[in-house]
């Protein structure tokens, strides 16, 4: 394998981490509320910008900034599911969808409002921290980010396994009238459920801070990411969120060394298009899609 | 009888009343009519066939586009060039729906099916030199030439708009009161019953999809046109799909009059706060977000959904 590839594989599979990451958020709210949250990378440019903030005011380093920053947007995700969500609960499928939309709007030129558009980075010590394996240059801060997101990826697996709360999101995730039979809030649940997929994206924002710009519309570009990724990965199969996320990440770092411009993007979207149309279930099987 | 006097009386002012406006009320009047007519769009594919497309860019882009190459490299009449656009769009709706449909494509994975569409369309236009790339497209506008439709002053474009909005309506009302209505609220409302019941699905679907898509590509031509200038973020990029469908949305979705009542209620909103808060990038979409929420969350049916329910309190 030529340096150029090795390194290309090398990145991909990091970059295809925090798509895992990011994923599983969404995978983990489609599966429990049934909905396409289109905010969901407006809540990860949320997390950015919180991390942002803590270390410009307090120094608090981004790594342990996840510490505040988790269940702030623990909180945060059930509130947004208890206010805006949960009361449309039997509102048609694509205007749930169209409300996330609006939320999305609102949360990131909110950030605009606030913020400005510039581009901001955050320059930690360690930036430029890497080193080399075979051919390919690692960046530490970029191996943390993919190592980080894996581990509380297969965490919160794990999570969904033995706990009794993880137990009544995949229970509710598989059949609801069950769920409610055996007495569980599924209201409840559900907006649990939204709080952990805002708490992961969150982390997986302030984990890329180190070496990604942050901006009002970091987010768009991970939100559609992680669609590919979910669809990829069977919508509401987590194991899937996690694998499909270095699927992408591989082929979007394939596509940007094989050809030319941006033509990254559409390697990733030719994916999902043939995804959609021949395995809409995902390619490890996941809820139905026909 | 009095919907018809009221009806008619909006015509005579909506035909009378535009020379005798100022520049600015002008401007939001065409985009007023610009939003509806892109709504009355997209209504015969998300409203009345349910099949919602969230990638309505792809045939924007392809009318804007094809008319605008054509004028540069050709010197083809954008009025041409238009038709031109809308049969490459009908065909490439054909396409896109033949396979979405084809595989029984449903709900929110037709979405984002439509949204990759556009996406993949944004990407290959970034990168094609040949159509001028990120860098985008810029449309002669020198002496006026009502035949490569270029026109002095606003207010042709006013009735260009208004011509294209009223067709729409037209169209929209055709489907609405005819067989292929019919077909396709059955196919939205229980896709499985309607086939049992004899409904051709897929055929009625294609044809929502041919009729939406073409009209959406001369919405494309007029964009390019009036504006005189093009790029592929602009005509393939999410927001002109989901500006194009929120009219019908909040006005009602599948109902004839709801995409032009939703934007007259929203675009002159969009526009004024875009005005009114020039120093806050931002804050007009922000409020667009924010009325957007409010409107799912409260008028689930659109205005025309919340008109009939107080017309006739109880049903």
């Amino acid at each position: 394998m030529s340096g150029l590839l090795f390194q290309a594989v090398v990145s991909g599979l990091l970059l295809g981490g925090v798509y895992g990451l990011v994923a599983s958020g969404l995978t983990l709210i489609f599966g429990v509320l049934r909905i396409i949250n289109f905010a969901h990378g407006a809540v990860m440019m949320l997390g950015m910008y919180a991390s942002y903030w803590l270390w410009v005011w307090l120094g608090v380093d981004p790594y342990l900034s996840v510490l505040l920053t988790a269940p702030a947007f623990f909180v945060l995700g059930m509130g947004i599911q208890r206010v805006v969500i949960e009361p449309n609960r039997a509102a048609a499928e694509h205007n749930q969808l169209l409300l996330t939309l609006g939320l999305a709007l609102f949360l990131e030129n909110l950030a605009l409002v606030l913020w400005q558009g510039d581009f901001r980075t955050l320059r930690v010590p360690y930036a430029n921290a890497s080193f080399v394996i075979g051919d390919a240059l690692v960046e530490v801060s970029r191996l943390v980010a993919a190592g980080g997101a894996v581990l509380i990826a297969l965490a919160l697996f794990v999570f969904l396994r033995r706990t009794d709360v993880g137990k009544a999101i995949r229970a509710l995730a598989e059949e609801r009238e069950g769920a409610m039979l055996v007495g569980i809030d599924v209201a409840r649940i559900r907006a649990v459920a939204f709080g952990i997929g805002s708490a992961c994206v969150a982390v997986a924002g302030a984990l890329i801070t180190p070496f990604f710009y942050i901006a009002p519309d970091v987010g768009e570009s991970f939100n559609i990411m992680a669609f590919v990724v979910v669809v990829l990965g069977g919508m509401g199969n987590f194991i899937g969120a996690l694998v499909g996320g270095l699927i992408v990440g591989l082929a979007e770092s394939l596509g940007a060394a094989l050809l030319p411009g941006s033509l990254k993007q559409l390697v990733v979207f030719v994916i999902f298009v043939l995804v959609l149309l021949f395995r809409p279930e995902g390619l490890f099987g996941g809820a139905r899609g026909r | 009888m009095a919907a018809r006097t009221l009806g008619a009386l909006a015509a005579v002012v909506l035909l009378a009343a535009p020379p005798l406006l100022p520049k600015y009320p002008l401007e939001i009047l065409i985009s007023i009519l610009f939003y509806a007519y892109l709504g009355l769009a997209w209504n015969i594919l998300g409203g009345f066939a349910g099949q919602f497309s969230f990638g309505h860019a792809a045939f924007f882009g392809i009318g804007a586009y094809t008319s605008t190459l054509l004028l540069l490299r050709a010197g083809v009449s954008p009025w041409l060039g238009m038709l031109a656009g809308g049969a490459l769009a009908a065909a490439f709706g054909l396409f896109a729906g033949y396979l979405s449909f084809r595989y029984g494509l449903r709900g929110p994975y037709f979405s984002l099916v439509t949204l990759a569409f556009a996406e993949m369309l944004r990407v290959v236009s970034v990168n094609a030199k040949v159509v001028g790339a990120s860098l985008g497209l810029v449309i002669p506008t020198g002496a006026p030439a009502p035949s490569l439709f270029v026109f002095a002053g606003k207010l042709p474009y006013y009735y260009v708009i208004l011509a294209m909005t009223v067709l729409a309506l037209l169209i929209n009302g055709g489907i609405a009161r005819g067989r292929l209505g019919y077909a396709l609220i059955a196919v939205r409302e229980n896709e499985d019953a309607a086939e049992a019941a004899g409904v051709n699905a897929l055929g009625g679907k294609l044809a929502a999809m041919v009729l939406s898509s073409f009209l959406t590509a001369l919405g494309g031509t007029f964009y390019a046109q009036y504006f005189a200038y093009i790029d592929p973020t602009i005509t393939f990029g999410p927001a002109i799909s989901i500006q194009g469908l929120l009219p019908a949305i909040v006005g009602g979705a599948g109902t004839v009059l709801g995409p032009l009542l939703g934007s007259f209620v929203l675009t002159p909103i969009s526009e004024l706060t875009r005005a009114g808060l020039r120093g806050r990038a931002g804050a007009d979409i922000m409020l667009y977000g924010l009325v957007l929420m409010l409107v799912i969350s409260f008028l689930p049916q659109g205005l025309m959904g919340w008109w009939r329910v107080v017309r006739r309190p109880g049903r």
